[in-house]
């Protein structure tokens, strides 16, 4: 089945578009809300974004692959990105992910094989001030310590 | 000399400072009273006064490039903020958007009438939910006061601001690779010129100010700009007012917090910072973010032009030189974002570059090719390095590969990742040297102070 915005974001993606000239400037907001629904980008949602928007697939195709952020494939329930850049590094953000690793035994990038969880490594998140720091679907973890690493994976197990 | 201000940070410890009544009850949306009140040029001047040096790393003075913004004809001008905060080391402009986010808002009031515009964009990297979500209540709670729509403060000139979404990237945070993105497009930078004040967001005039710089504003305007810019000790040399700084690494304390420009890299790493993890000495340090060159601290200023800014620090260590714009350009770095890095003695600085290089290598937008294979390049030769696989030869070339990326690309993102290299290779040729000789092993290099 094609894929479509539920109505709800319908409405949102109305509002998003009386904020710019044109209409090729939601494209990005538009991408987010489908993968907020969907999981990840499919080439389905590509034609959907492409079609309300009046963009070639190609260019929509092209904002997909430019962007880390937008899933090209599905993931896991949860999303952890363990920050690997140097001012986490420092403070034993590596340490963090490496434990990560064995805890939940898959390499970033990767996804557990119950599909709860995808492993990623991500670049400075701006918590600099606050390190080491993992980053679970939209919520921040920061000063984090090895128990508290333990405490975080072994809720997303369960939920 | 450290001097606390609070002009920003006052919400911070505040319950539920990121409120508008709590913003209001400690002097919020005055200013822009004040500033409305004033013809468009009164307001880019006194701007000027302010010497707002831009806080995104550039330092580019913020009322000099709102004086670039003319009217146009038939396009409608914007203002586009850049709260895109990724480089590494930088965490500043999130303290902001959740915990004074009003401070932008009634900033980019002032700016849009400064400048022309009727309509701000904020743009957010996506992975700074809170902040997003801090931005849009605030633009919502002014919205139902009318301080946005209409008639903001009773005055005729309307102005909307709205948050628009990254999706991770970090060359987004490169003034027209942002605008791409805010077009809709992938977020390659663009060739300039022509300026954003002349064809910037939409083919329309446009200024772009990073997230801190706008949020000053209202500060400058309540105070006014000569007197903002005297709360500097670099006031002479037109670096004014008061900002964010930050430390993080091997710190006892890493941080943020708000002081007049005027502190130097010691009294920010051991009066604000507690000192050294371990008490350790520290190997060197990163002023503003990865892209600045790294600074040691047996480095001494050698300037013999009396006429020099910097000549009253001759002879001093560059860690004892107050951290400012000029002060920083004339130490052979940059002050970049202004949030210090810290590394210990012990860590590895071979380690350390190549952790900053497979960044570069990653966030490279690919458009230009001594950026795209130059990165990847120096990446994978440090990586050699380490493994113990590398001979003087492969060291020698990673100075030839940064220096072919400097100045040969589009954007600053080359400079960006050669400058850097450059510093370390210049400053630690000796542990270079040891790896290549064996004498080290990449296994027991470590990042983490003991």
């Amino acid at each position: 089945m094609p894929f479509a915005l539920t109505e709800q974001r319908e409405r949102e993606l109305d509002d998003i578009l009386t904020r710019y000239p044109t209409k090729m400037a939601a494209c990005i907001p538009a991408l987010h809300l489908c993968q907020d629904q969907n999981g990840w980008v499919s080439e389905d949602v590509i034609m959907y974004v492409s079609t309300r928007l009046d963009l070639p697939p190609s260019h929509v195709k092209g904002v997909v692959t430019f962007y880390t952020l937008f899933n090209q494939e599905p993931v896991g329930k949860h999303q952890v990105w363990v920050c690997r850049t140097l001012p986490c590094a420092l403070r034993g953000g590596l340490d963090v992910l490496h434990q990560c690793e064995k805890k939940l035994g898959i390499k970033p990038g990767e996804t557990t094989a119950d599909g709860m969880v995808t492993l990623r490594t991500a670049e400075c998140l701006a918590s600099c001030g606050t390190a080491p720091m993992m980053q679970v679907d939209k919520a921040y973890y920061e000063n984090l310590t090895s128990e508290r690493v333990d405490e975080i994976l072994a809720r997303l197990k369960e939920a | 000399m450290i001097r606390k201000t609070d002009f920003l940070t006052r919400t911070y410890d505040k319950p539920e400072g990121w409120t508008l009544p709590v913003y209001e009850r400690l002097g919020g949306y005055q200013a822009v009273k004040k500033a409305l009140g004033m013809t468009r040029d009164e307001v880019v001047n006194e701007a000027k006064k302010a010497n707002v040096r831009g806080r995104g790393g550039a330092g580019f003075p913020m009322g000099v490039k709102w004086s670039f913004m003319k009217p146009h004809p038939t396009k409608p001008a914007y203002l586009a903020i850049n709260a895109d905060e990724g480089e590494p080391g930088t965490h500043k402009d999130r303290t902001i958007m959740e915990q004074n986010p009003h401070a932008v808002i009634e900033g980019c009031i002032i700016g849009c009438y400064g400048i022309g515009a009727h309509v701000a964009s904020i743009y957010v990297r996506d992975e700074l939910h809170l902040s997003k979500k801090r931005l849009w209540d605030a633009i919502k709670e002014a919205r139902a006061k009318g301080y946005l729509g209409k008639r903001p403060f009773g005055k005729d000139y309307p102005v909307e601001v709205y948050v628009h979404t990254g999706a991770g990237a970090y060359i987004c945070g490169e003034e027209t690779s942002m605008l791409n993105s805010l077009e809709g497009k992938r977020g390659e930078p663009r060739l300039k010129p022509p300026f954003p004040a002349q064809a910037g967001a939409f083919g329309c005039p446009t200024t772009v100010n990073n997230l801190e710089t706008i949020a000053i504003v209202p500060t400058v305007f309540g105070m006014g700009g000569e007197e903002f810019s005297k709360l500097s000790t670099l006031h002479g040399i037109n670096d004014g007012g008061a900002r964010l700084f930050g430390v993080n690494g091997h710190v006892k304390k890493p941080q943020i917090i708000e002081l007049a420009v005027g502190v130097t890299m010691n009294e920010l790493i051991y009066d604000i910072g507690g000192g050294v993890l371990g008490d350790k000495k520290i190997l060197c340090a990163i002023p503003g973010g990865s892209s600045t060159p790294v600074l040691r601290p047996e480095e001494v200023v050698n300037v013999t032009d009396e006429k020099s800014p910097l000549f009253q620090w001759n002879g001093k260590s560059v860690f004892d030189v107050p951290l400012g714009v000029d002060t920083m350009r004339g130490v052979g770095t940059m002050l970049g974002t202004c949030c210090v890095t810290v590394l210990a003695e012990g860590t590895c600085p071979v380690l350390a570059m190549q952790n900053l290089m497979q960044f570069y290598h990653h966030e490279s937008c690919g458009q230009c090719t001594p950026c795209r294979e130059g990165s990847a390049w120096l990446d994978r030769t440090l990586q050699k390095i380490l493994d113990g696989q590398a001979s003087m030869a492969d060291l020698d070339a990673l100075g030839d590969i940064a220096n072919n990326i400097m100045g040969n690309t589009i954007c600053a993102f080359g400079e960006g990742t050669a400058m850097p290299a450059l510093g370390f290779l210049r400053k630690f040729r000796k542990e270079f040297e040891q790896y290549v000789r064996g004498e080290k092993k990449g296994s027991e290099a470590r990042l983490t102070v003991q």
